[in-house]
C-alpha cells in the first residue's frame, strides 16, 4: 500500500471515525460526501462502538501475501453495538473458536507490512471479548 | 498536586512455557524455573508490536482518567523495540488516541528503563506547568537470541500513565522522583544486529543490583522515608529472583513486593516491566497507600518514584481490565515452532 493512501484512511483505521448524515442519520464507514438515502451533503464525524458481536464469518486458509504467519485466520462481518456492520479480522481466535454471535471488542493491530522496508499499516481488528 | 490521573496495561494473550524452550535447546527447565523463578512468558501475536500494545494500554489510561485525549499535550513512548528505526512510535499512538496535532512526542530508548524515562519526563512537564496532561508509555516486544538465557524471559507487554495536576483527577500523587545512572556496558545491541548481547554475570552485581539498590536508597533518603513506610514496592523484574533479592538487600518484605511481581508468569517485558508492575499495584491499592517504584535499564541506570494513592483510585480501578486478569485469564499457549513464526525468526521467501 502506498503511504499516501494509508495516511488518508488514518482517521477510519485508527479511530473508527465514520460520517453520520445530519439530515437522515445514516452512518457511512468510510465517510462519504453524499448521502445515498436523502442526498444530503451535511455530515458529522462520529466514532463507532468498540464492542460488538460476530454477525457472520469465514476462515481464510489460503492467505494473501503478508498474512502467512496468521493462517488460518478468521475474517468476520462484525455488528458493532451501535448497529454498524464492518468486515474485520478476528485476531487471537482460531477457526474452532469463532461462532456467530461471539462477543468481540476492537483492538489496535498491525494490518500489513509493505515488505521488509515499506510502511507498516495499522488499524482495527476485533478479538474475543 | 501532580500525579497519575489514569493508567492502563496491555499483555498479549499468547504464552510459551519454559519447558517448551528448554526442550528445544536441551537445557534443564527446572534450573530456570527454580533458579530464576520463571514459568512462562508472554508472546506477541504476529500482528502485534510495541505500537499496537502501547495504543491499547494508552486507551485504558485515557478511559480511567476520563479526559478528552485532545488535551494531552505530550506523549512519550519508551521501548527498545520501536517498530521503525526511523519514524516515531509516538505519532501513531497519539493519532490513535486522538491527541494530535497539538502534542509533543518523542520516542525514548534506554534498554529496560525507557518506560520510566517516558513517565519521568511526562510527569515533570506537568509539574512545570508546560502541558495540562502528559502521557508516558513503556512497551516492548523484547528480543532474546535463540538458545541464550534471555530467550526464557524476553517477553512483551505495555503500560501507560497519564499525568495531570488537577487535584480532583489524581489517583496517585507523585511525591518525589530520583535518578541514578552510570556508564556500565552490561547489555547492548549494536546497529543492524538482530539480537542483544550481554555481559553474563556482570549484569547482576555491578549493573542491576548496584543501580537498583543505590536508586532505592537515594529515593528514600530524598523523600525522607524508610522501607517500612511503604505498602508496595515495584522493582525492575528481569527474572523472578533479582527483584526479591534486591528487596531483601534493602529491607523490604516479599509481601511489599508481591503485588507488583508479575515476572514468573509474564517474563521480562523490558521497558514495560516495572511500569506493568505498578499497574498491578494500582489495581489493588487503597487511599493513602505509599508506593515505591525503581526501574532499571542496562547501560545503566535506575529511575525512582514515590507515589501515594488517593481516594479517587478506587473509583477508576474497575474502568479497565485489571493487569492480573490479563495475566491469568484467557491465555493461549504456543509451541516453539509457532513462537518462532510469530517472532519472525524463520527465514521466509518474500
Amino acid at each position: 500500500m502506498q503511504p499516501q493512501r494509508y495516511w488518508r484512511e488514518i482517521p477510519q483505521r485508527y479511530r473508527l471515525e465514520a460520517g453520520r448524515c445530519r439530515r437522515c442519520g445514516k452512518v457511512f464507514m468510510p465517510p462519504r460526501g453524499l448521502c445515498d438515502s436523502c442526498r444530503s451533503t451535511e455530515f458529522e464525524t462520529i466514532r463507532l462502538a468498540d464492542r460488538g458481536k460476530v454477525h457472520t464469518y469465514t476462515v481464510i486458509r489460503v492467505p494473501p501475501a503478508g498474512f502467512a504467519a496468521q493462517s488460518p485466520y478468521v475474517l468476520a462481518v462484525v455488528e458493532l453495538d451501535d448497529g454498524v456492520r464492518l468486515t474485520m479480522q478476528v485476531a487471537d481466535c482460531g477457526p474452532d473458536e469463532v461462532r456467530v454471535g461471539l462477543p468481540v471488542r476492537v483492538e489496535f493491530r498491525k494490518i500489513n507490512e509493505v515488505g521488509k522496508s515499506g510502511v507498516i499499516c495499522y488499524g482495527y481488528k476485533v478479538v474475543p471479548a | 498536586m501532580v500525579g497519575i490521573i489514569g493508567y492502563g496495561a496491555y499483555i498479549p494473550r499468547n504464552r510459551i512455557k519454559v519447558e517448551e524452550i528448554a526442550k528445544v535447546w536441551g537445557t534443564d527447565a527446572q534450573s530456570y524455573k527454580k533458579g530464576l523463578m520463571l514459568e512462562e512468558k508472554s508472546v506477541p501475536a504476529p500482528d502485534q508490536d510495541t505500537i499496537t500494545m502501547s495504543v491499547e494500554a494508552a486507551r485504558k489510561a485515557v478511559r480511567r482518567a476520563g479526559i478528552d485525549p485532545a488535551d494531552i499535550g505530550a506523549l512519550y513512548v519508551g521501548s527498545e523495540s520501536h517498530p521503525y528505526a526511523v519514524k516515531p512510535s509516538g505519532t501513531v499512538v497519539a493519532e490513535a488516541l486522538g491527541s494530535t496535532p497539538e502534542c509533543h512526542t518523542s520516542d525514548f530508548e534506554f534498554a529496560c528503563k525507557a518506560g520510566t524515562e517516558a513517565m519521568f519526563v511526562a510527569s515533570q512537564l506537568v509539574k512545570a506547568g508546560s502541558v495540562r496532561y502528559a502521557m508516558g508509555v513503556g512497551a516492548d516486544t523484547s528480543q532474546g537470541a535463540p538458545g541464550d538465557a534471555l530467550e526464557y524471559s524476553a517477553a512483551s507487554g505495555a503500560a501507560a500513565y497519564l499525568f495531570g495536576a488537577e487535584k480532583e483527577k489524581v489517583v496517585a500523587e507523585l511525591i518525589d522522583t530520583y535518578a541514578y545512572m552510570t556508564d556500565t556496558p552490561d547489555f547492548w545491541r549494536r546497529e543492524h544486529m538482530f539480537y542483544p548481547r550481554h555481559g553474563g554475570r556482570f549484569t547482576g552485581e555491578q549493573a542491576y543490583f548496584r543501580h537498583i539498590t543505590s536508586a532505592a536508597k537515594g529515593m528514600m533518603a530524598k523523600a525522607k522515608m524508610k522501607p517500612a513506610d511503604f505498602d508496595y514496592v515495584v522493582f525492575h523484574q528481569p527474572n523472578g529472583k533479582f527483584p526479591l533479592r534486591a528487596g531483601k538487600m534493602l529491607g523490604f518484605t516479599d509481601k511489599q513486593i508481591g503485588t507488583g511481581w508479575l515476572v514468573n508468569k509474564l517474563g521480562n517485558t523490558y521497558s514495560g516491566a516495572s511500569p506493568l508492575g505498578l499497574t498491578a499495584v494500582l489495581d489493588e491499592a487503597g487511599a493513602g497507600d505509599l508506593i515505591l517504584v525503581v526501574s532499571f535499564g542496562s547501560g545503566a541506570g535506575s529511575d525512582g518514584f514515590v507515589f501515594r494513592a488517593t481516594k479517587r483510585l478506587k473509583s477508576v480501578q474497575g474502568l479497565a481490565e485489571h493487569t492480573r486478569d490479563m495475566l491469568d485469564r484467557n491465555k493461549r499457549y504456543v509451541d516453539y515452532g509457532t513462537y518462532l513464526k510469530y517472532r519472525k525468526m524463520i527465514i521466509m521467501n518474500e
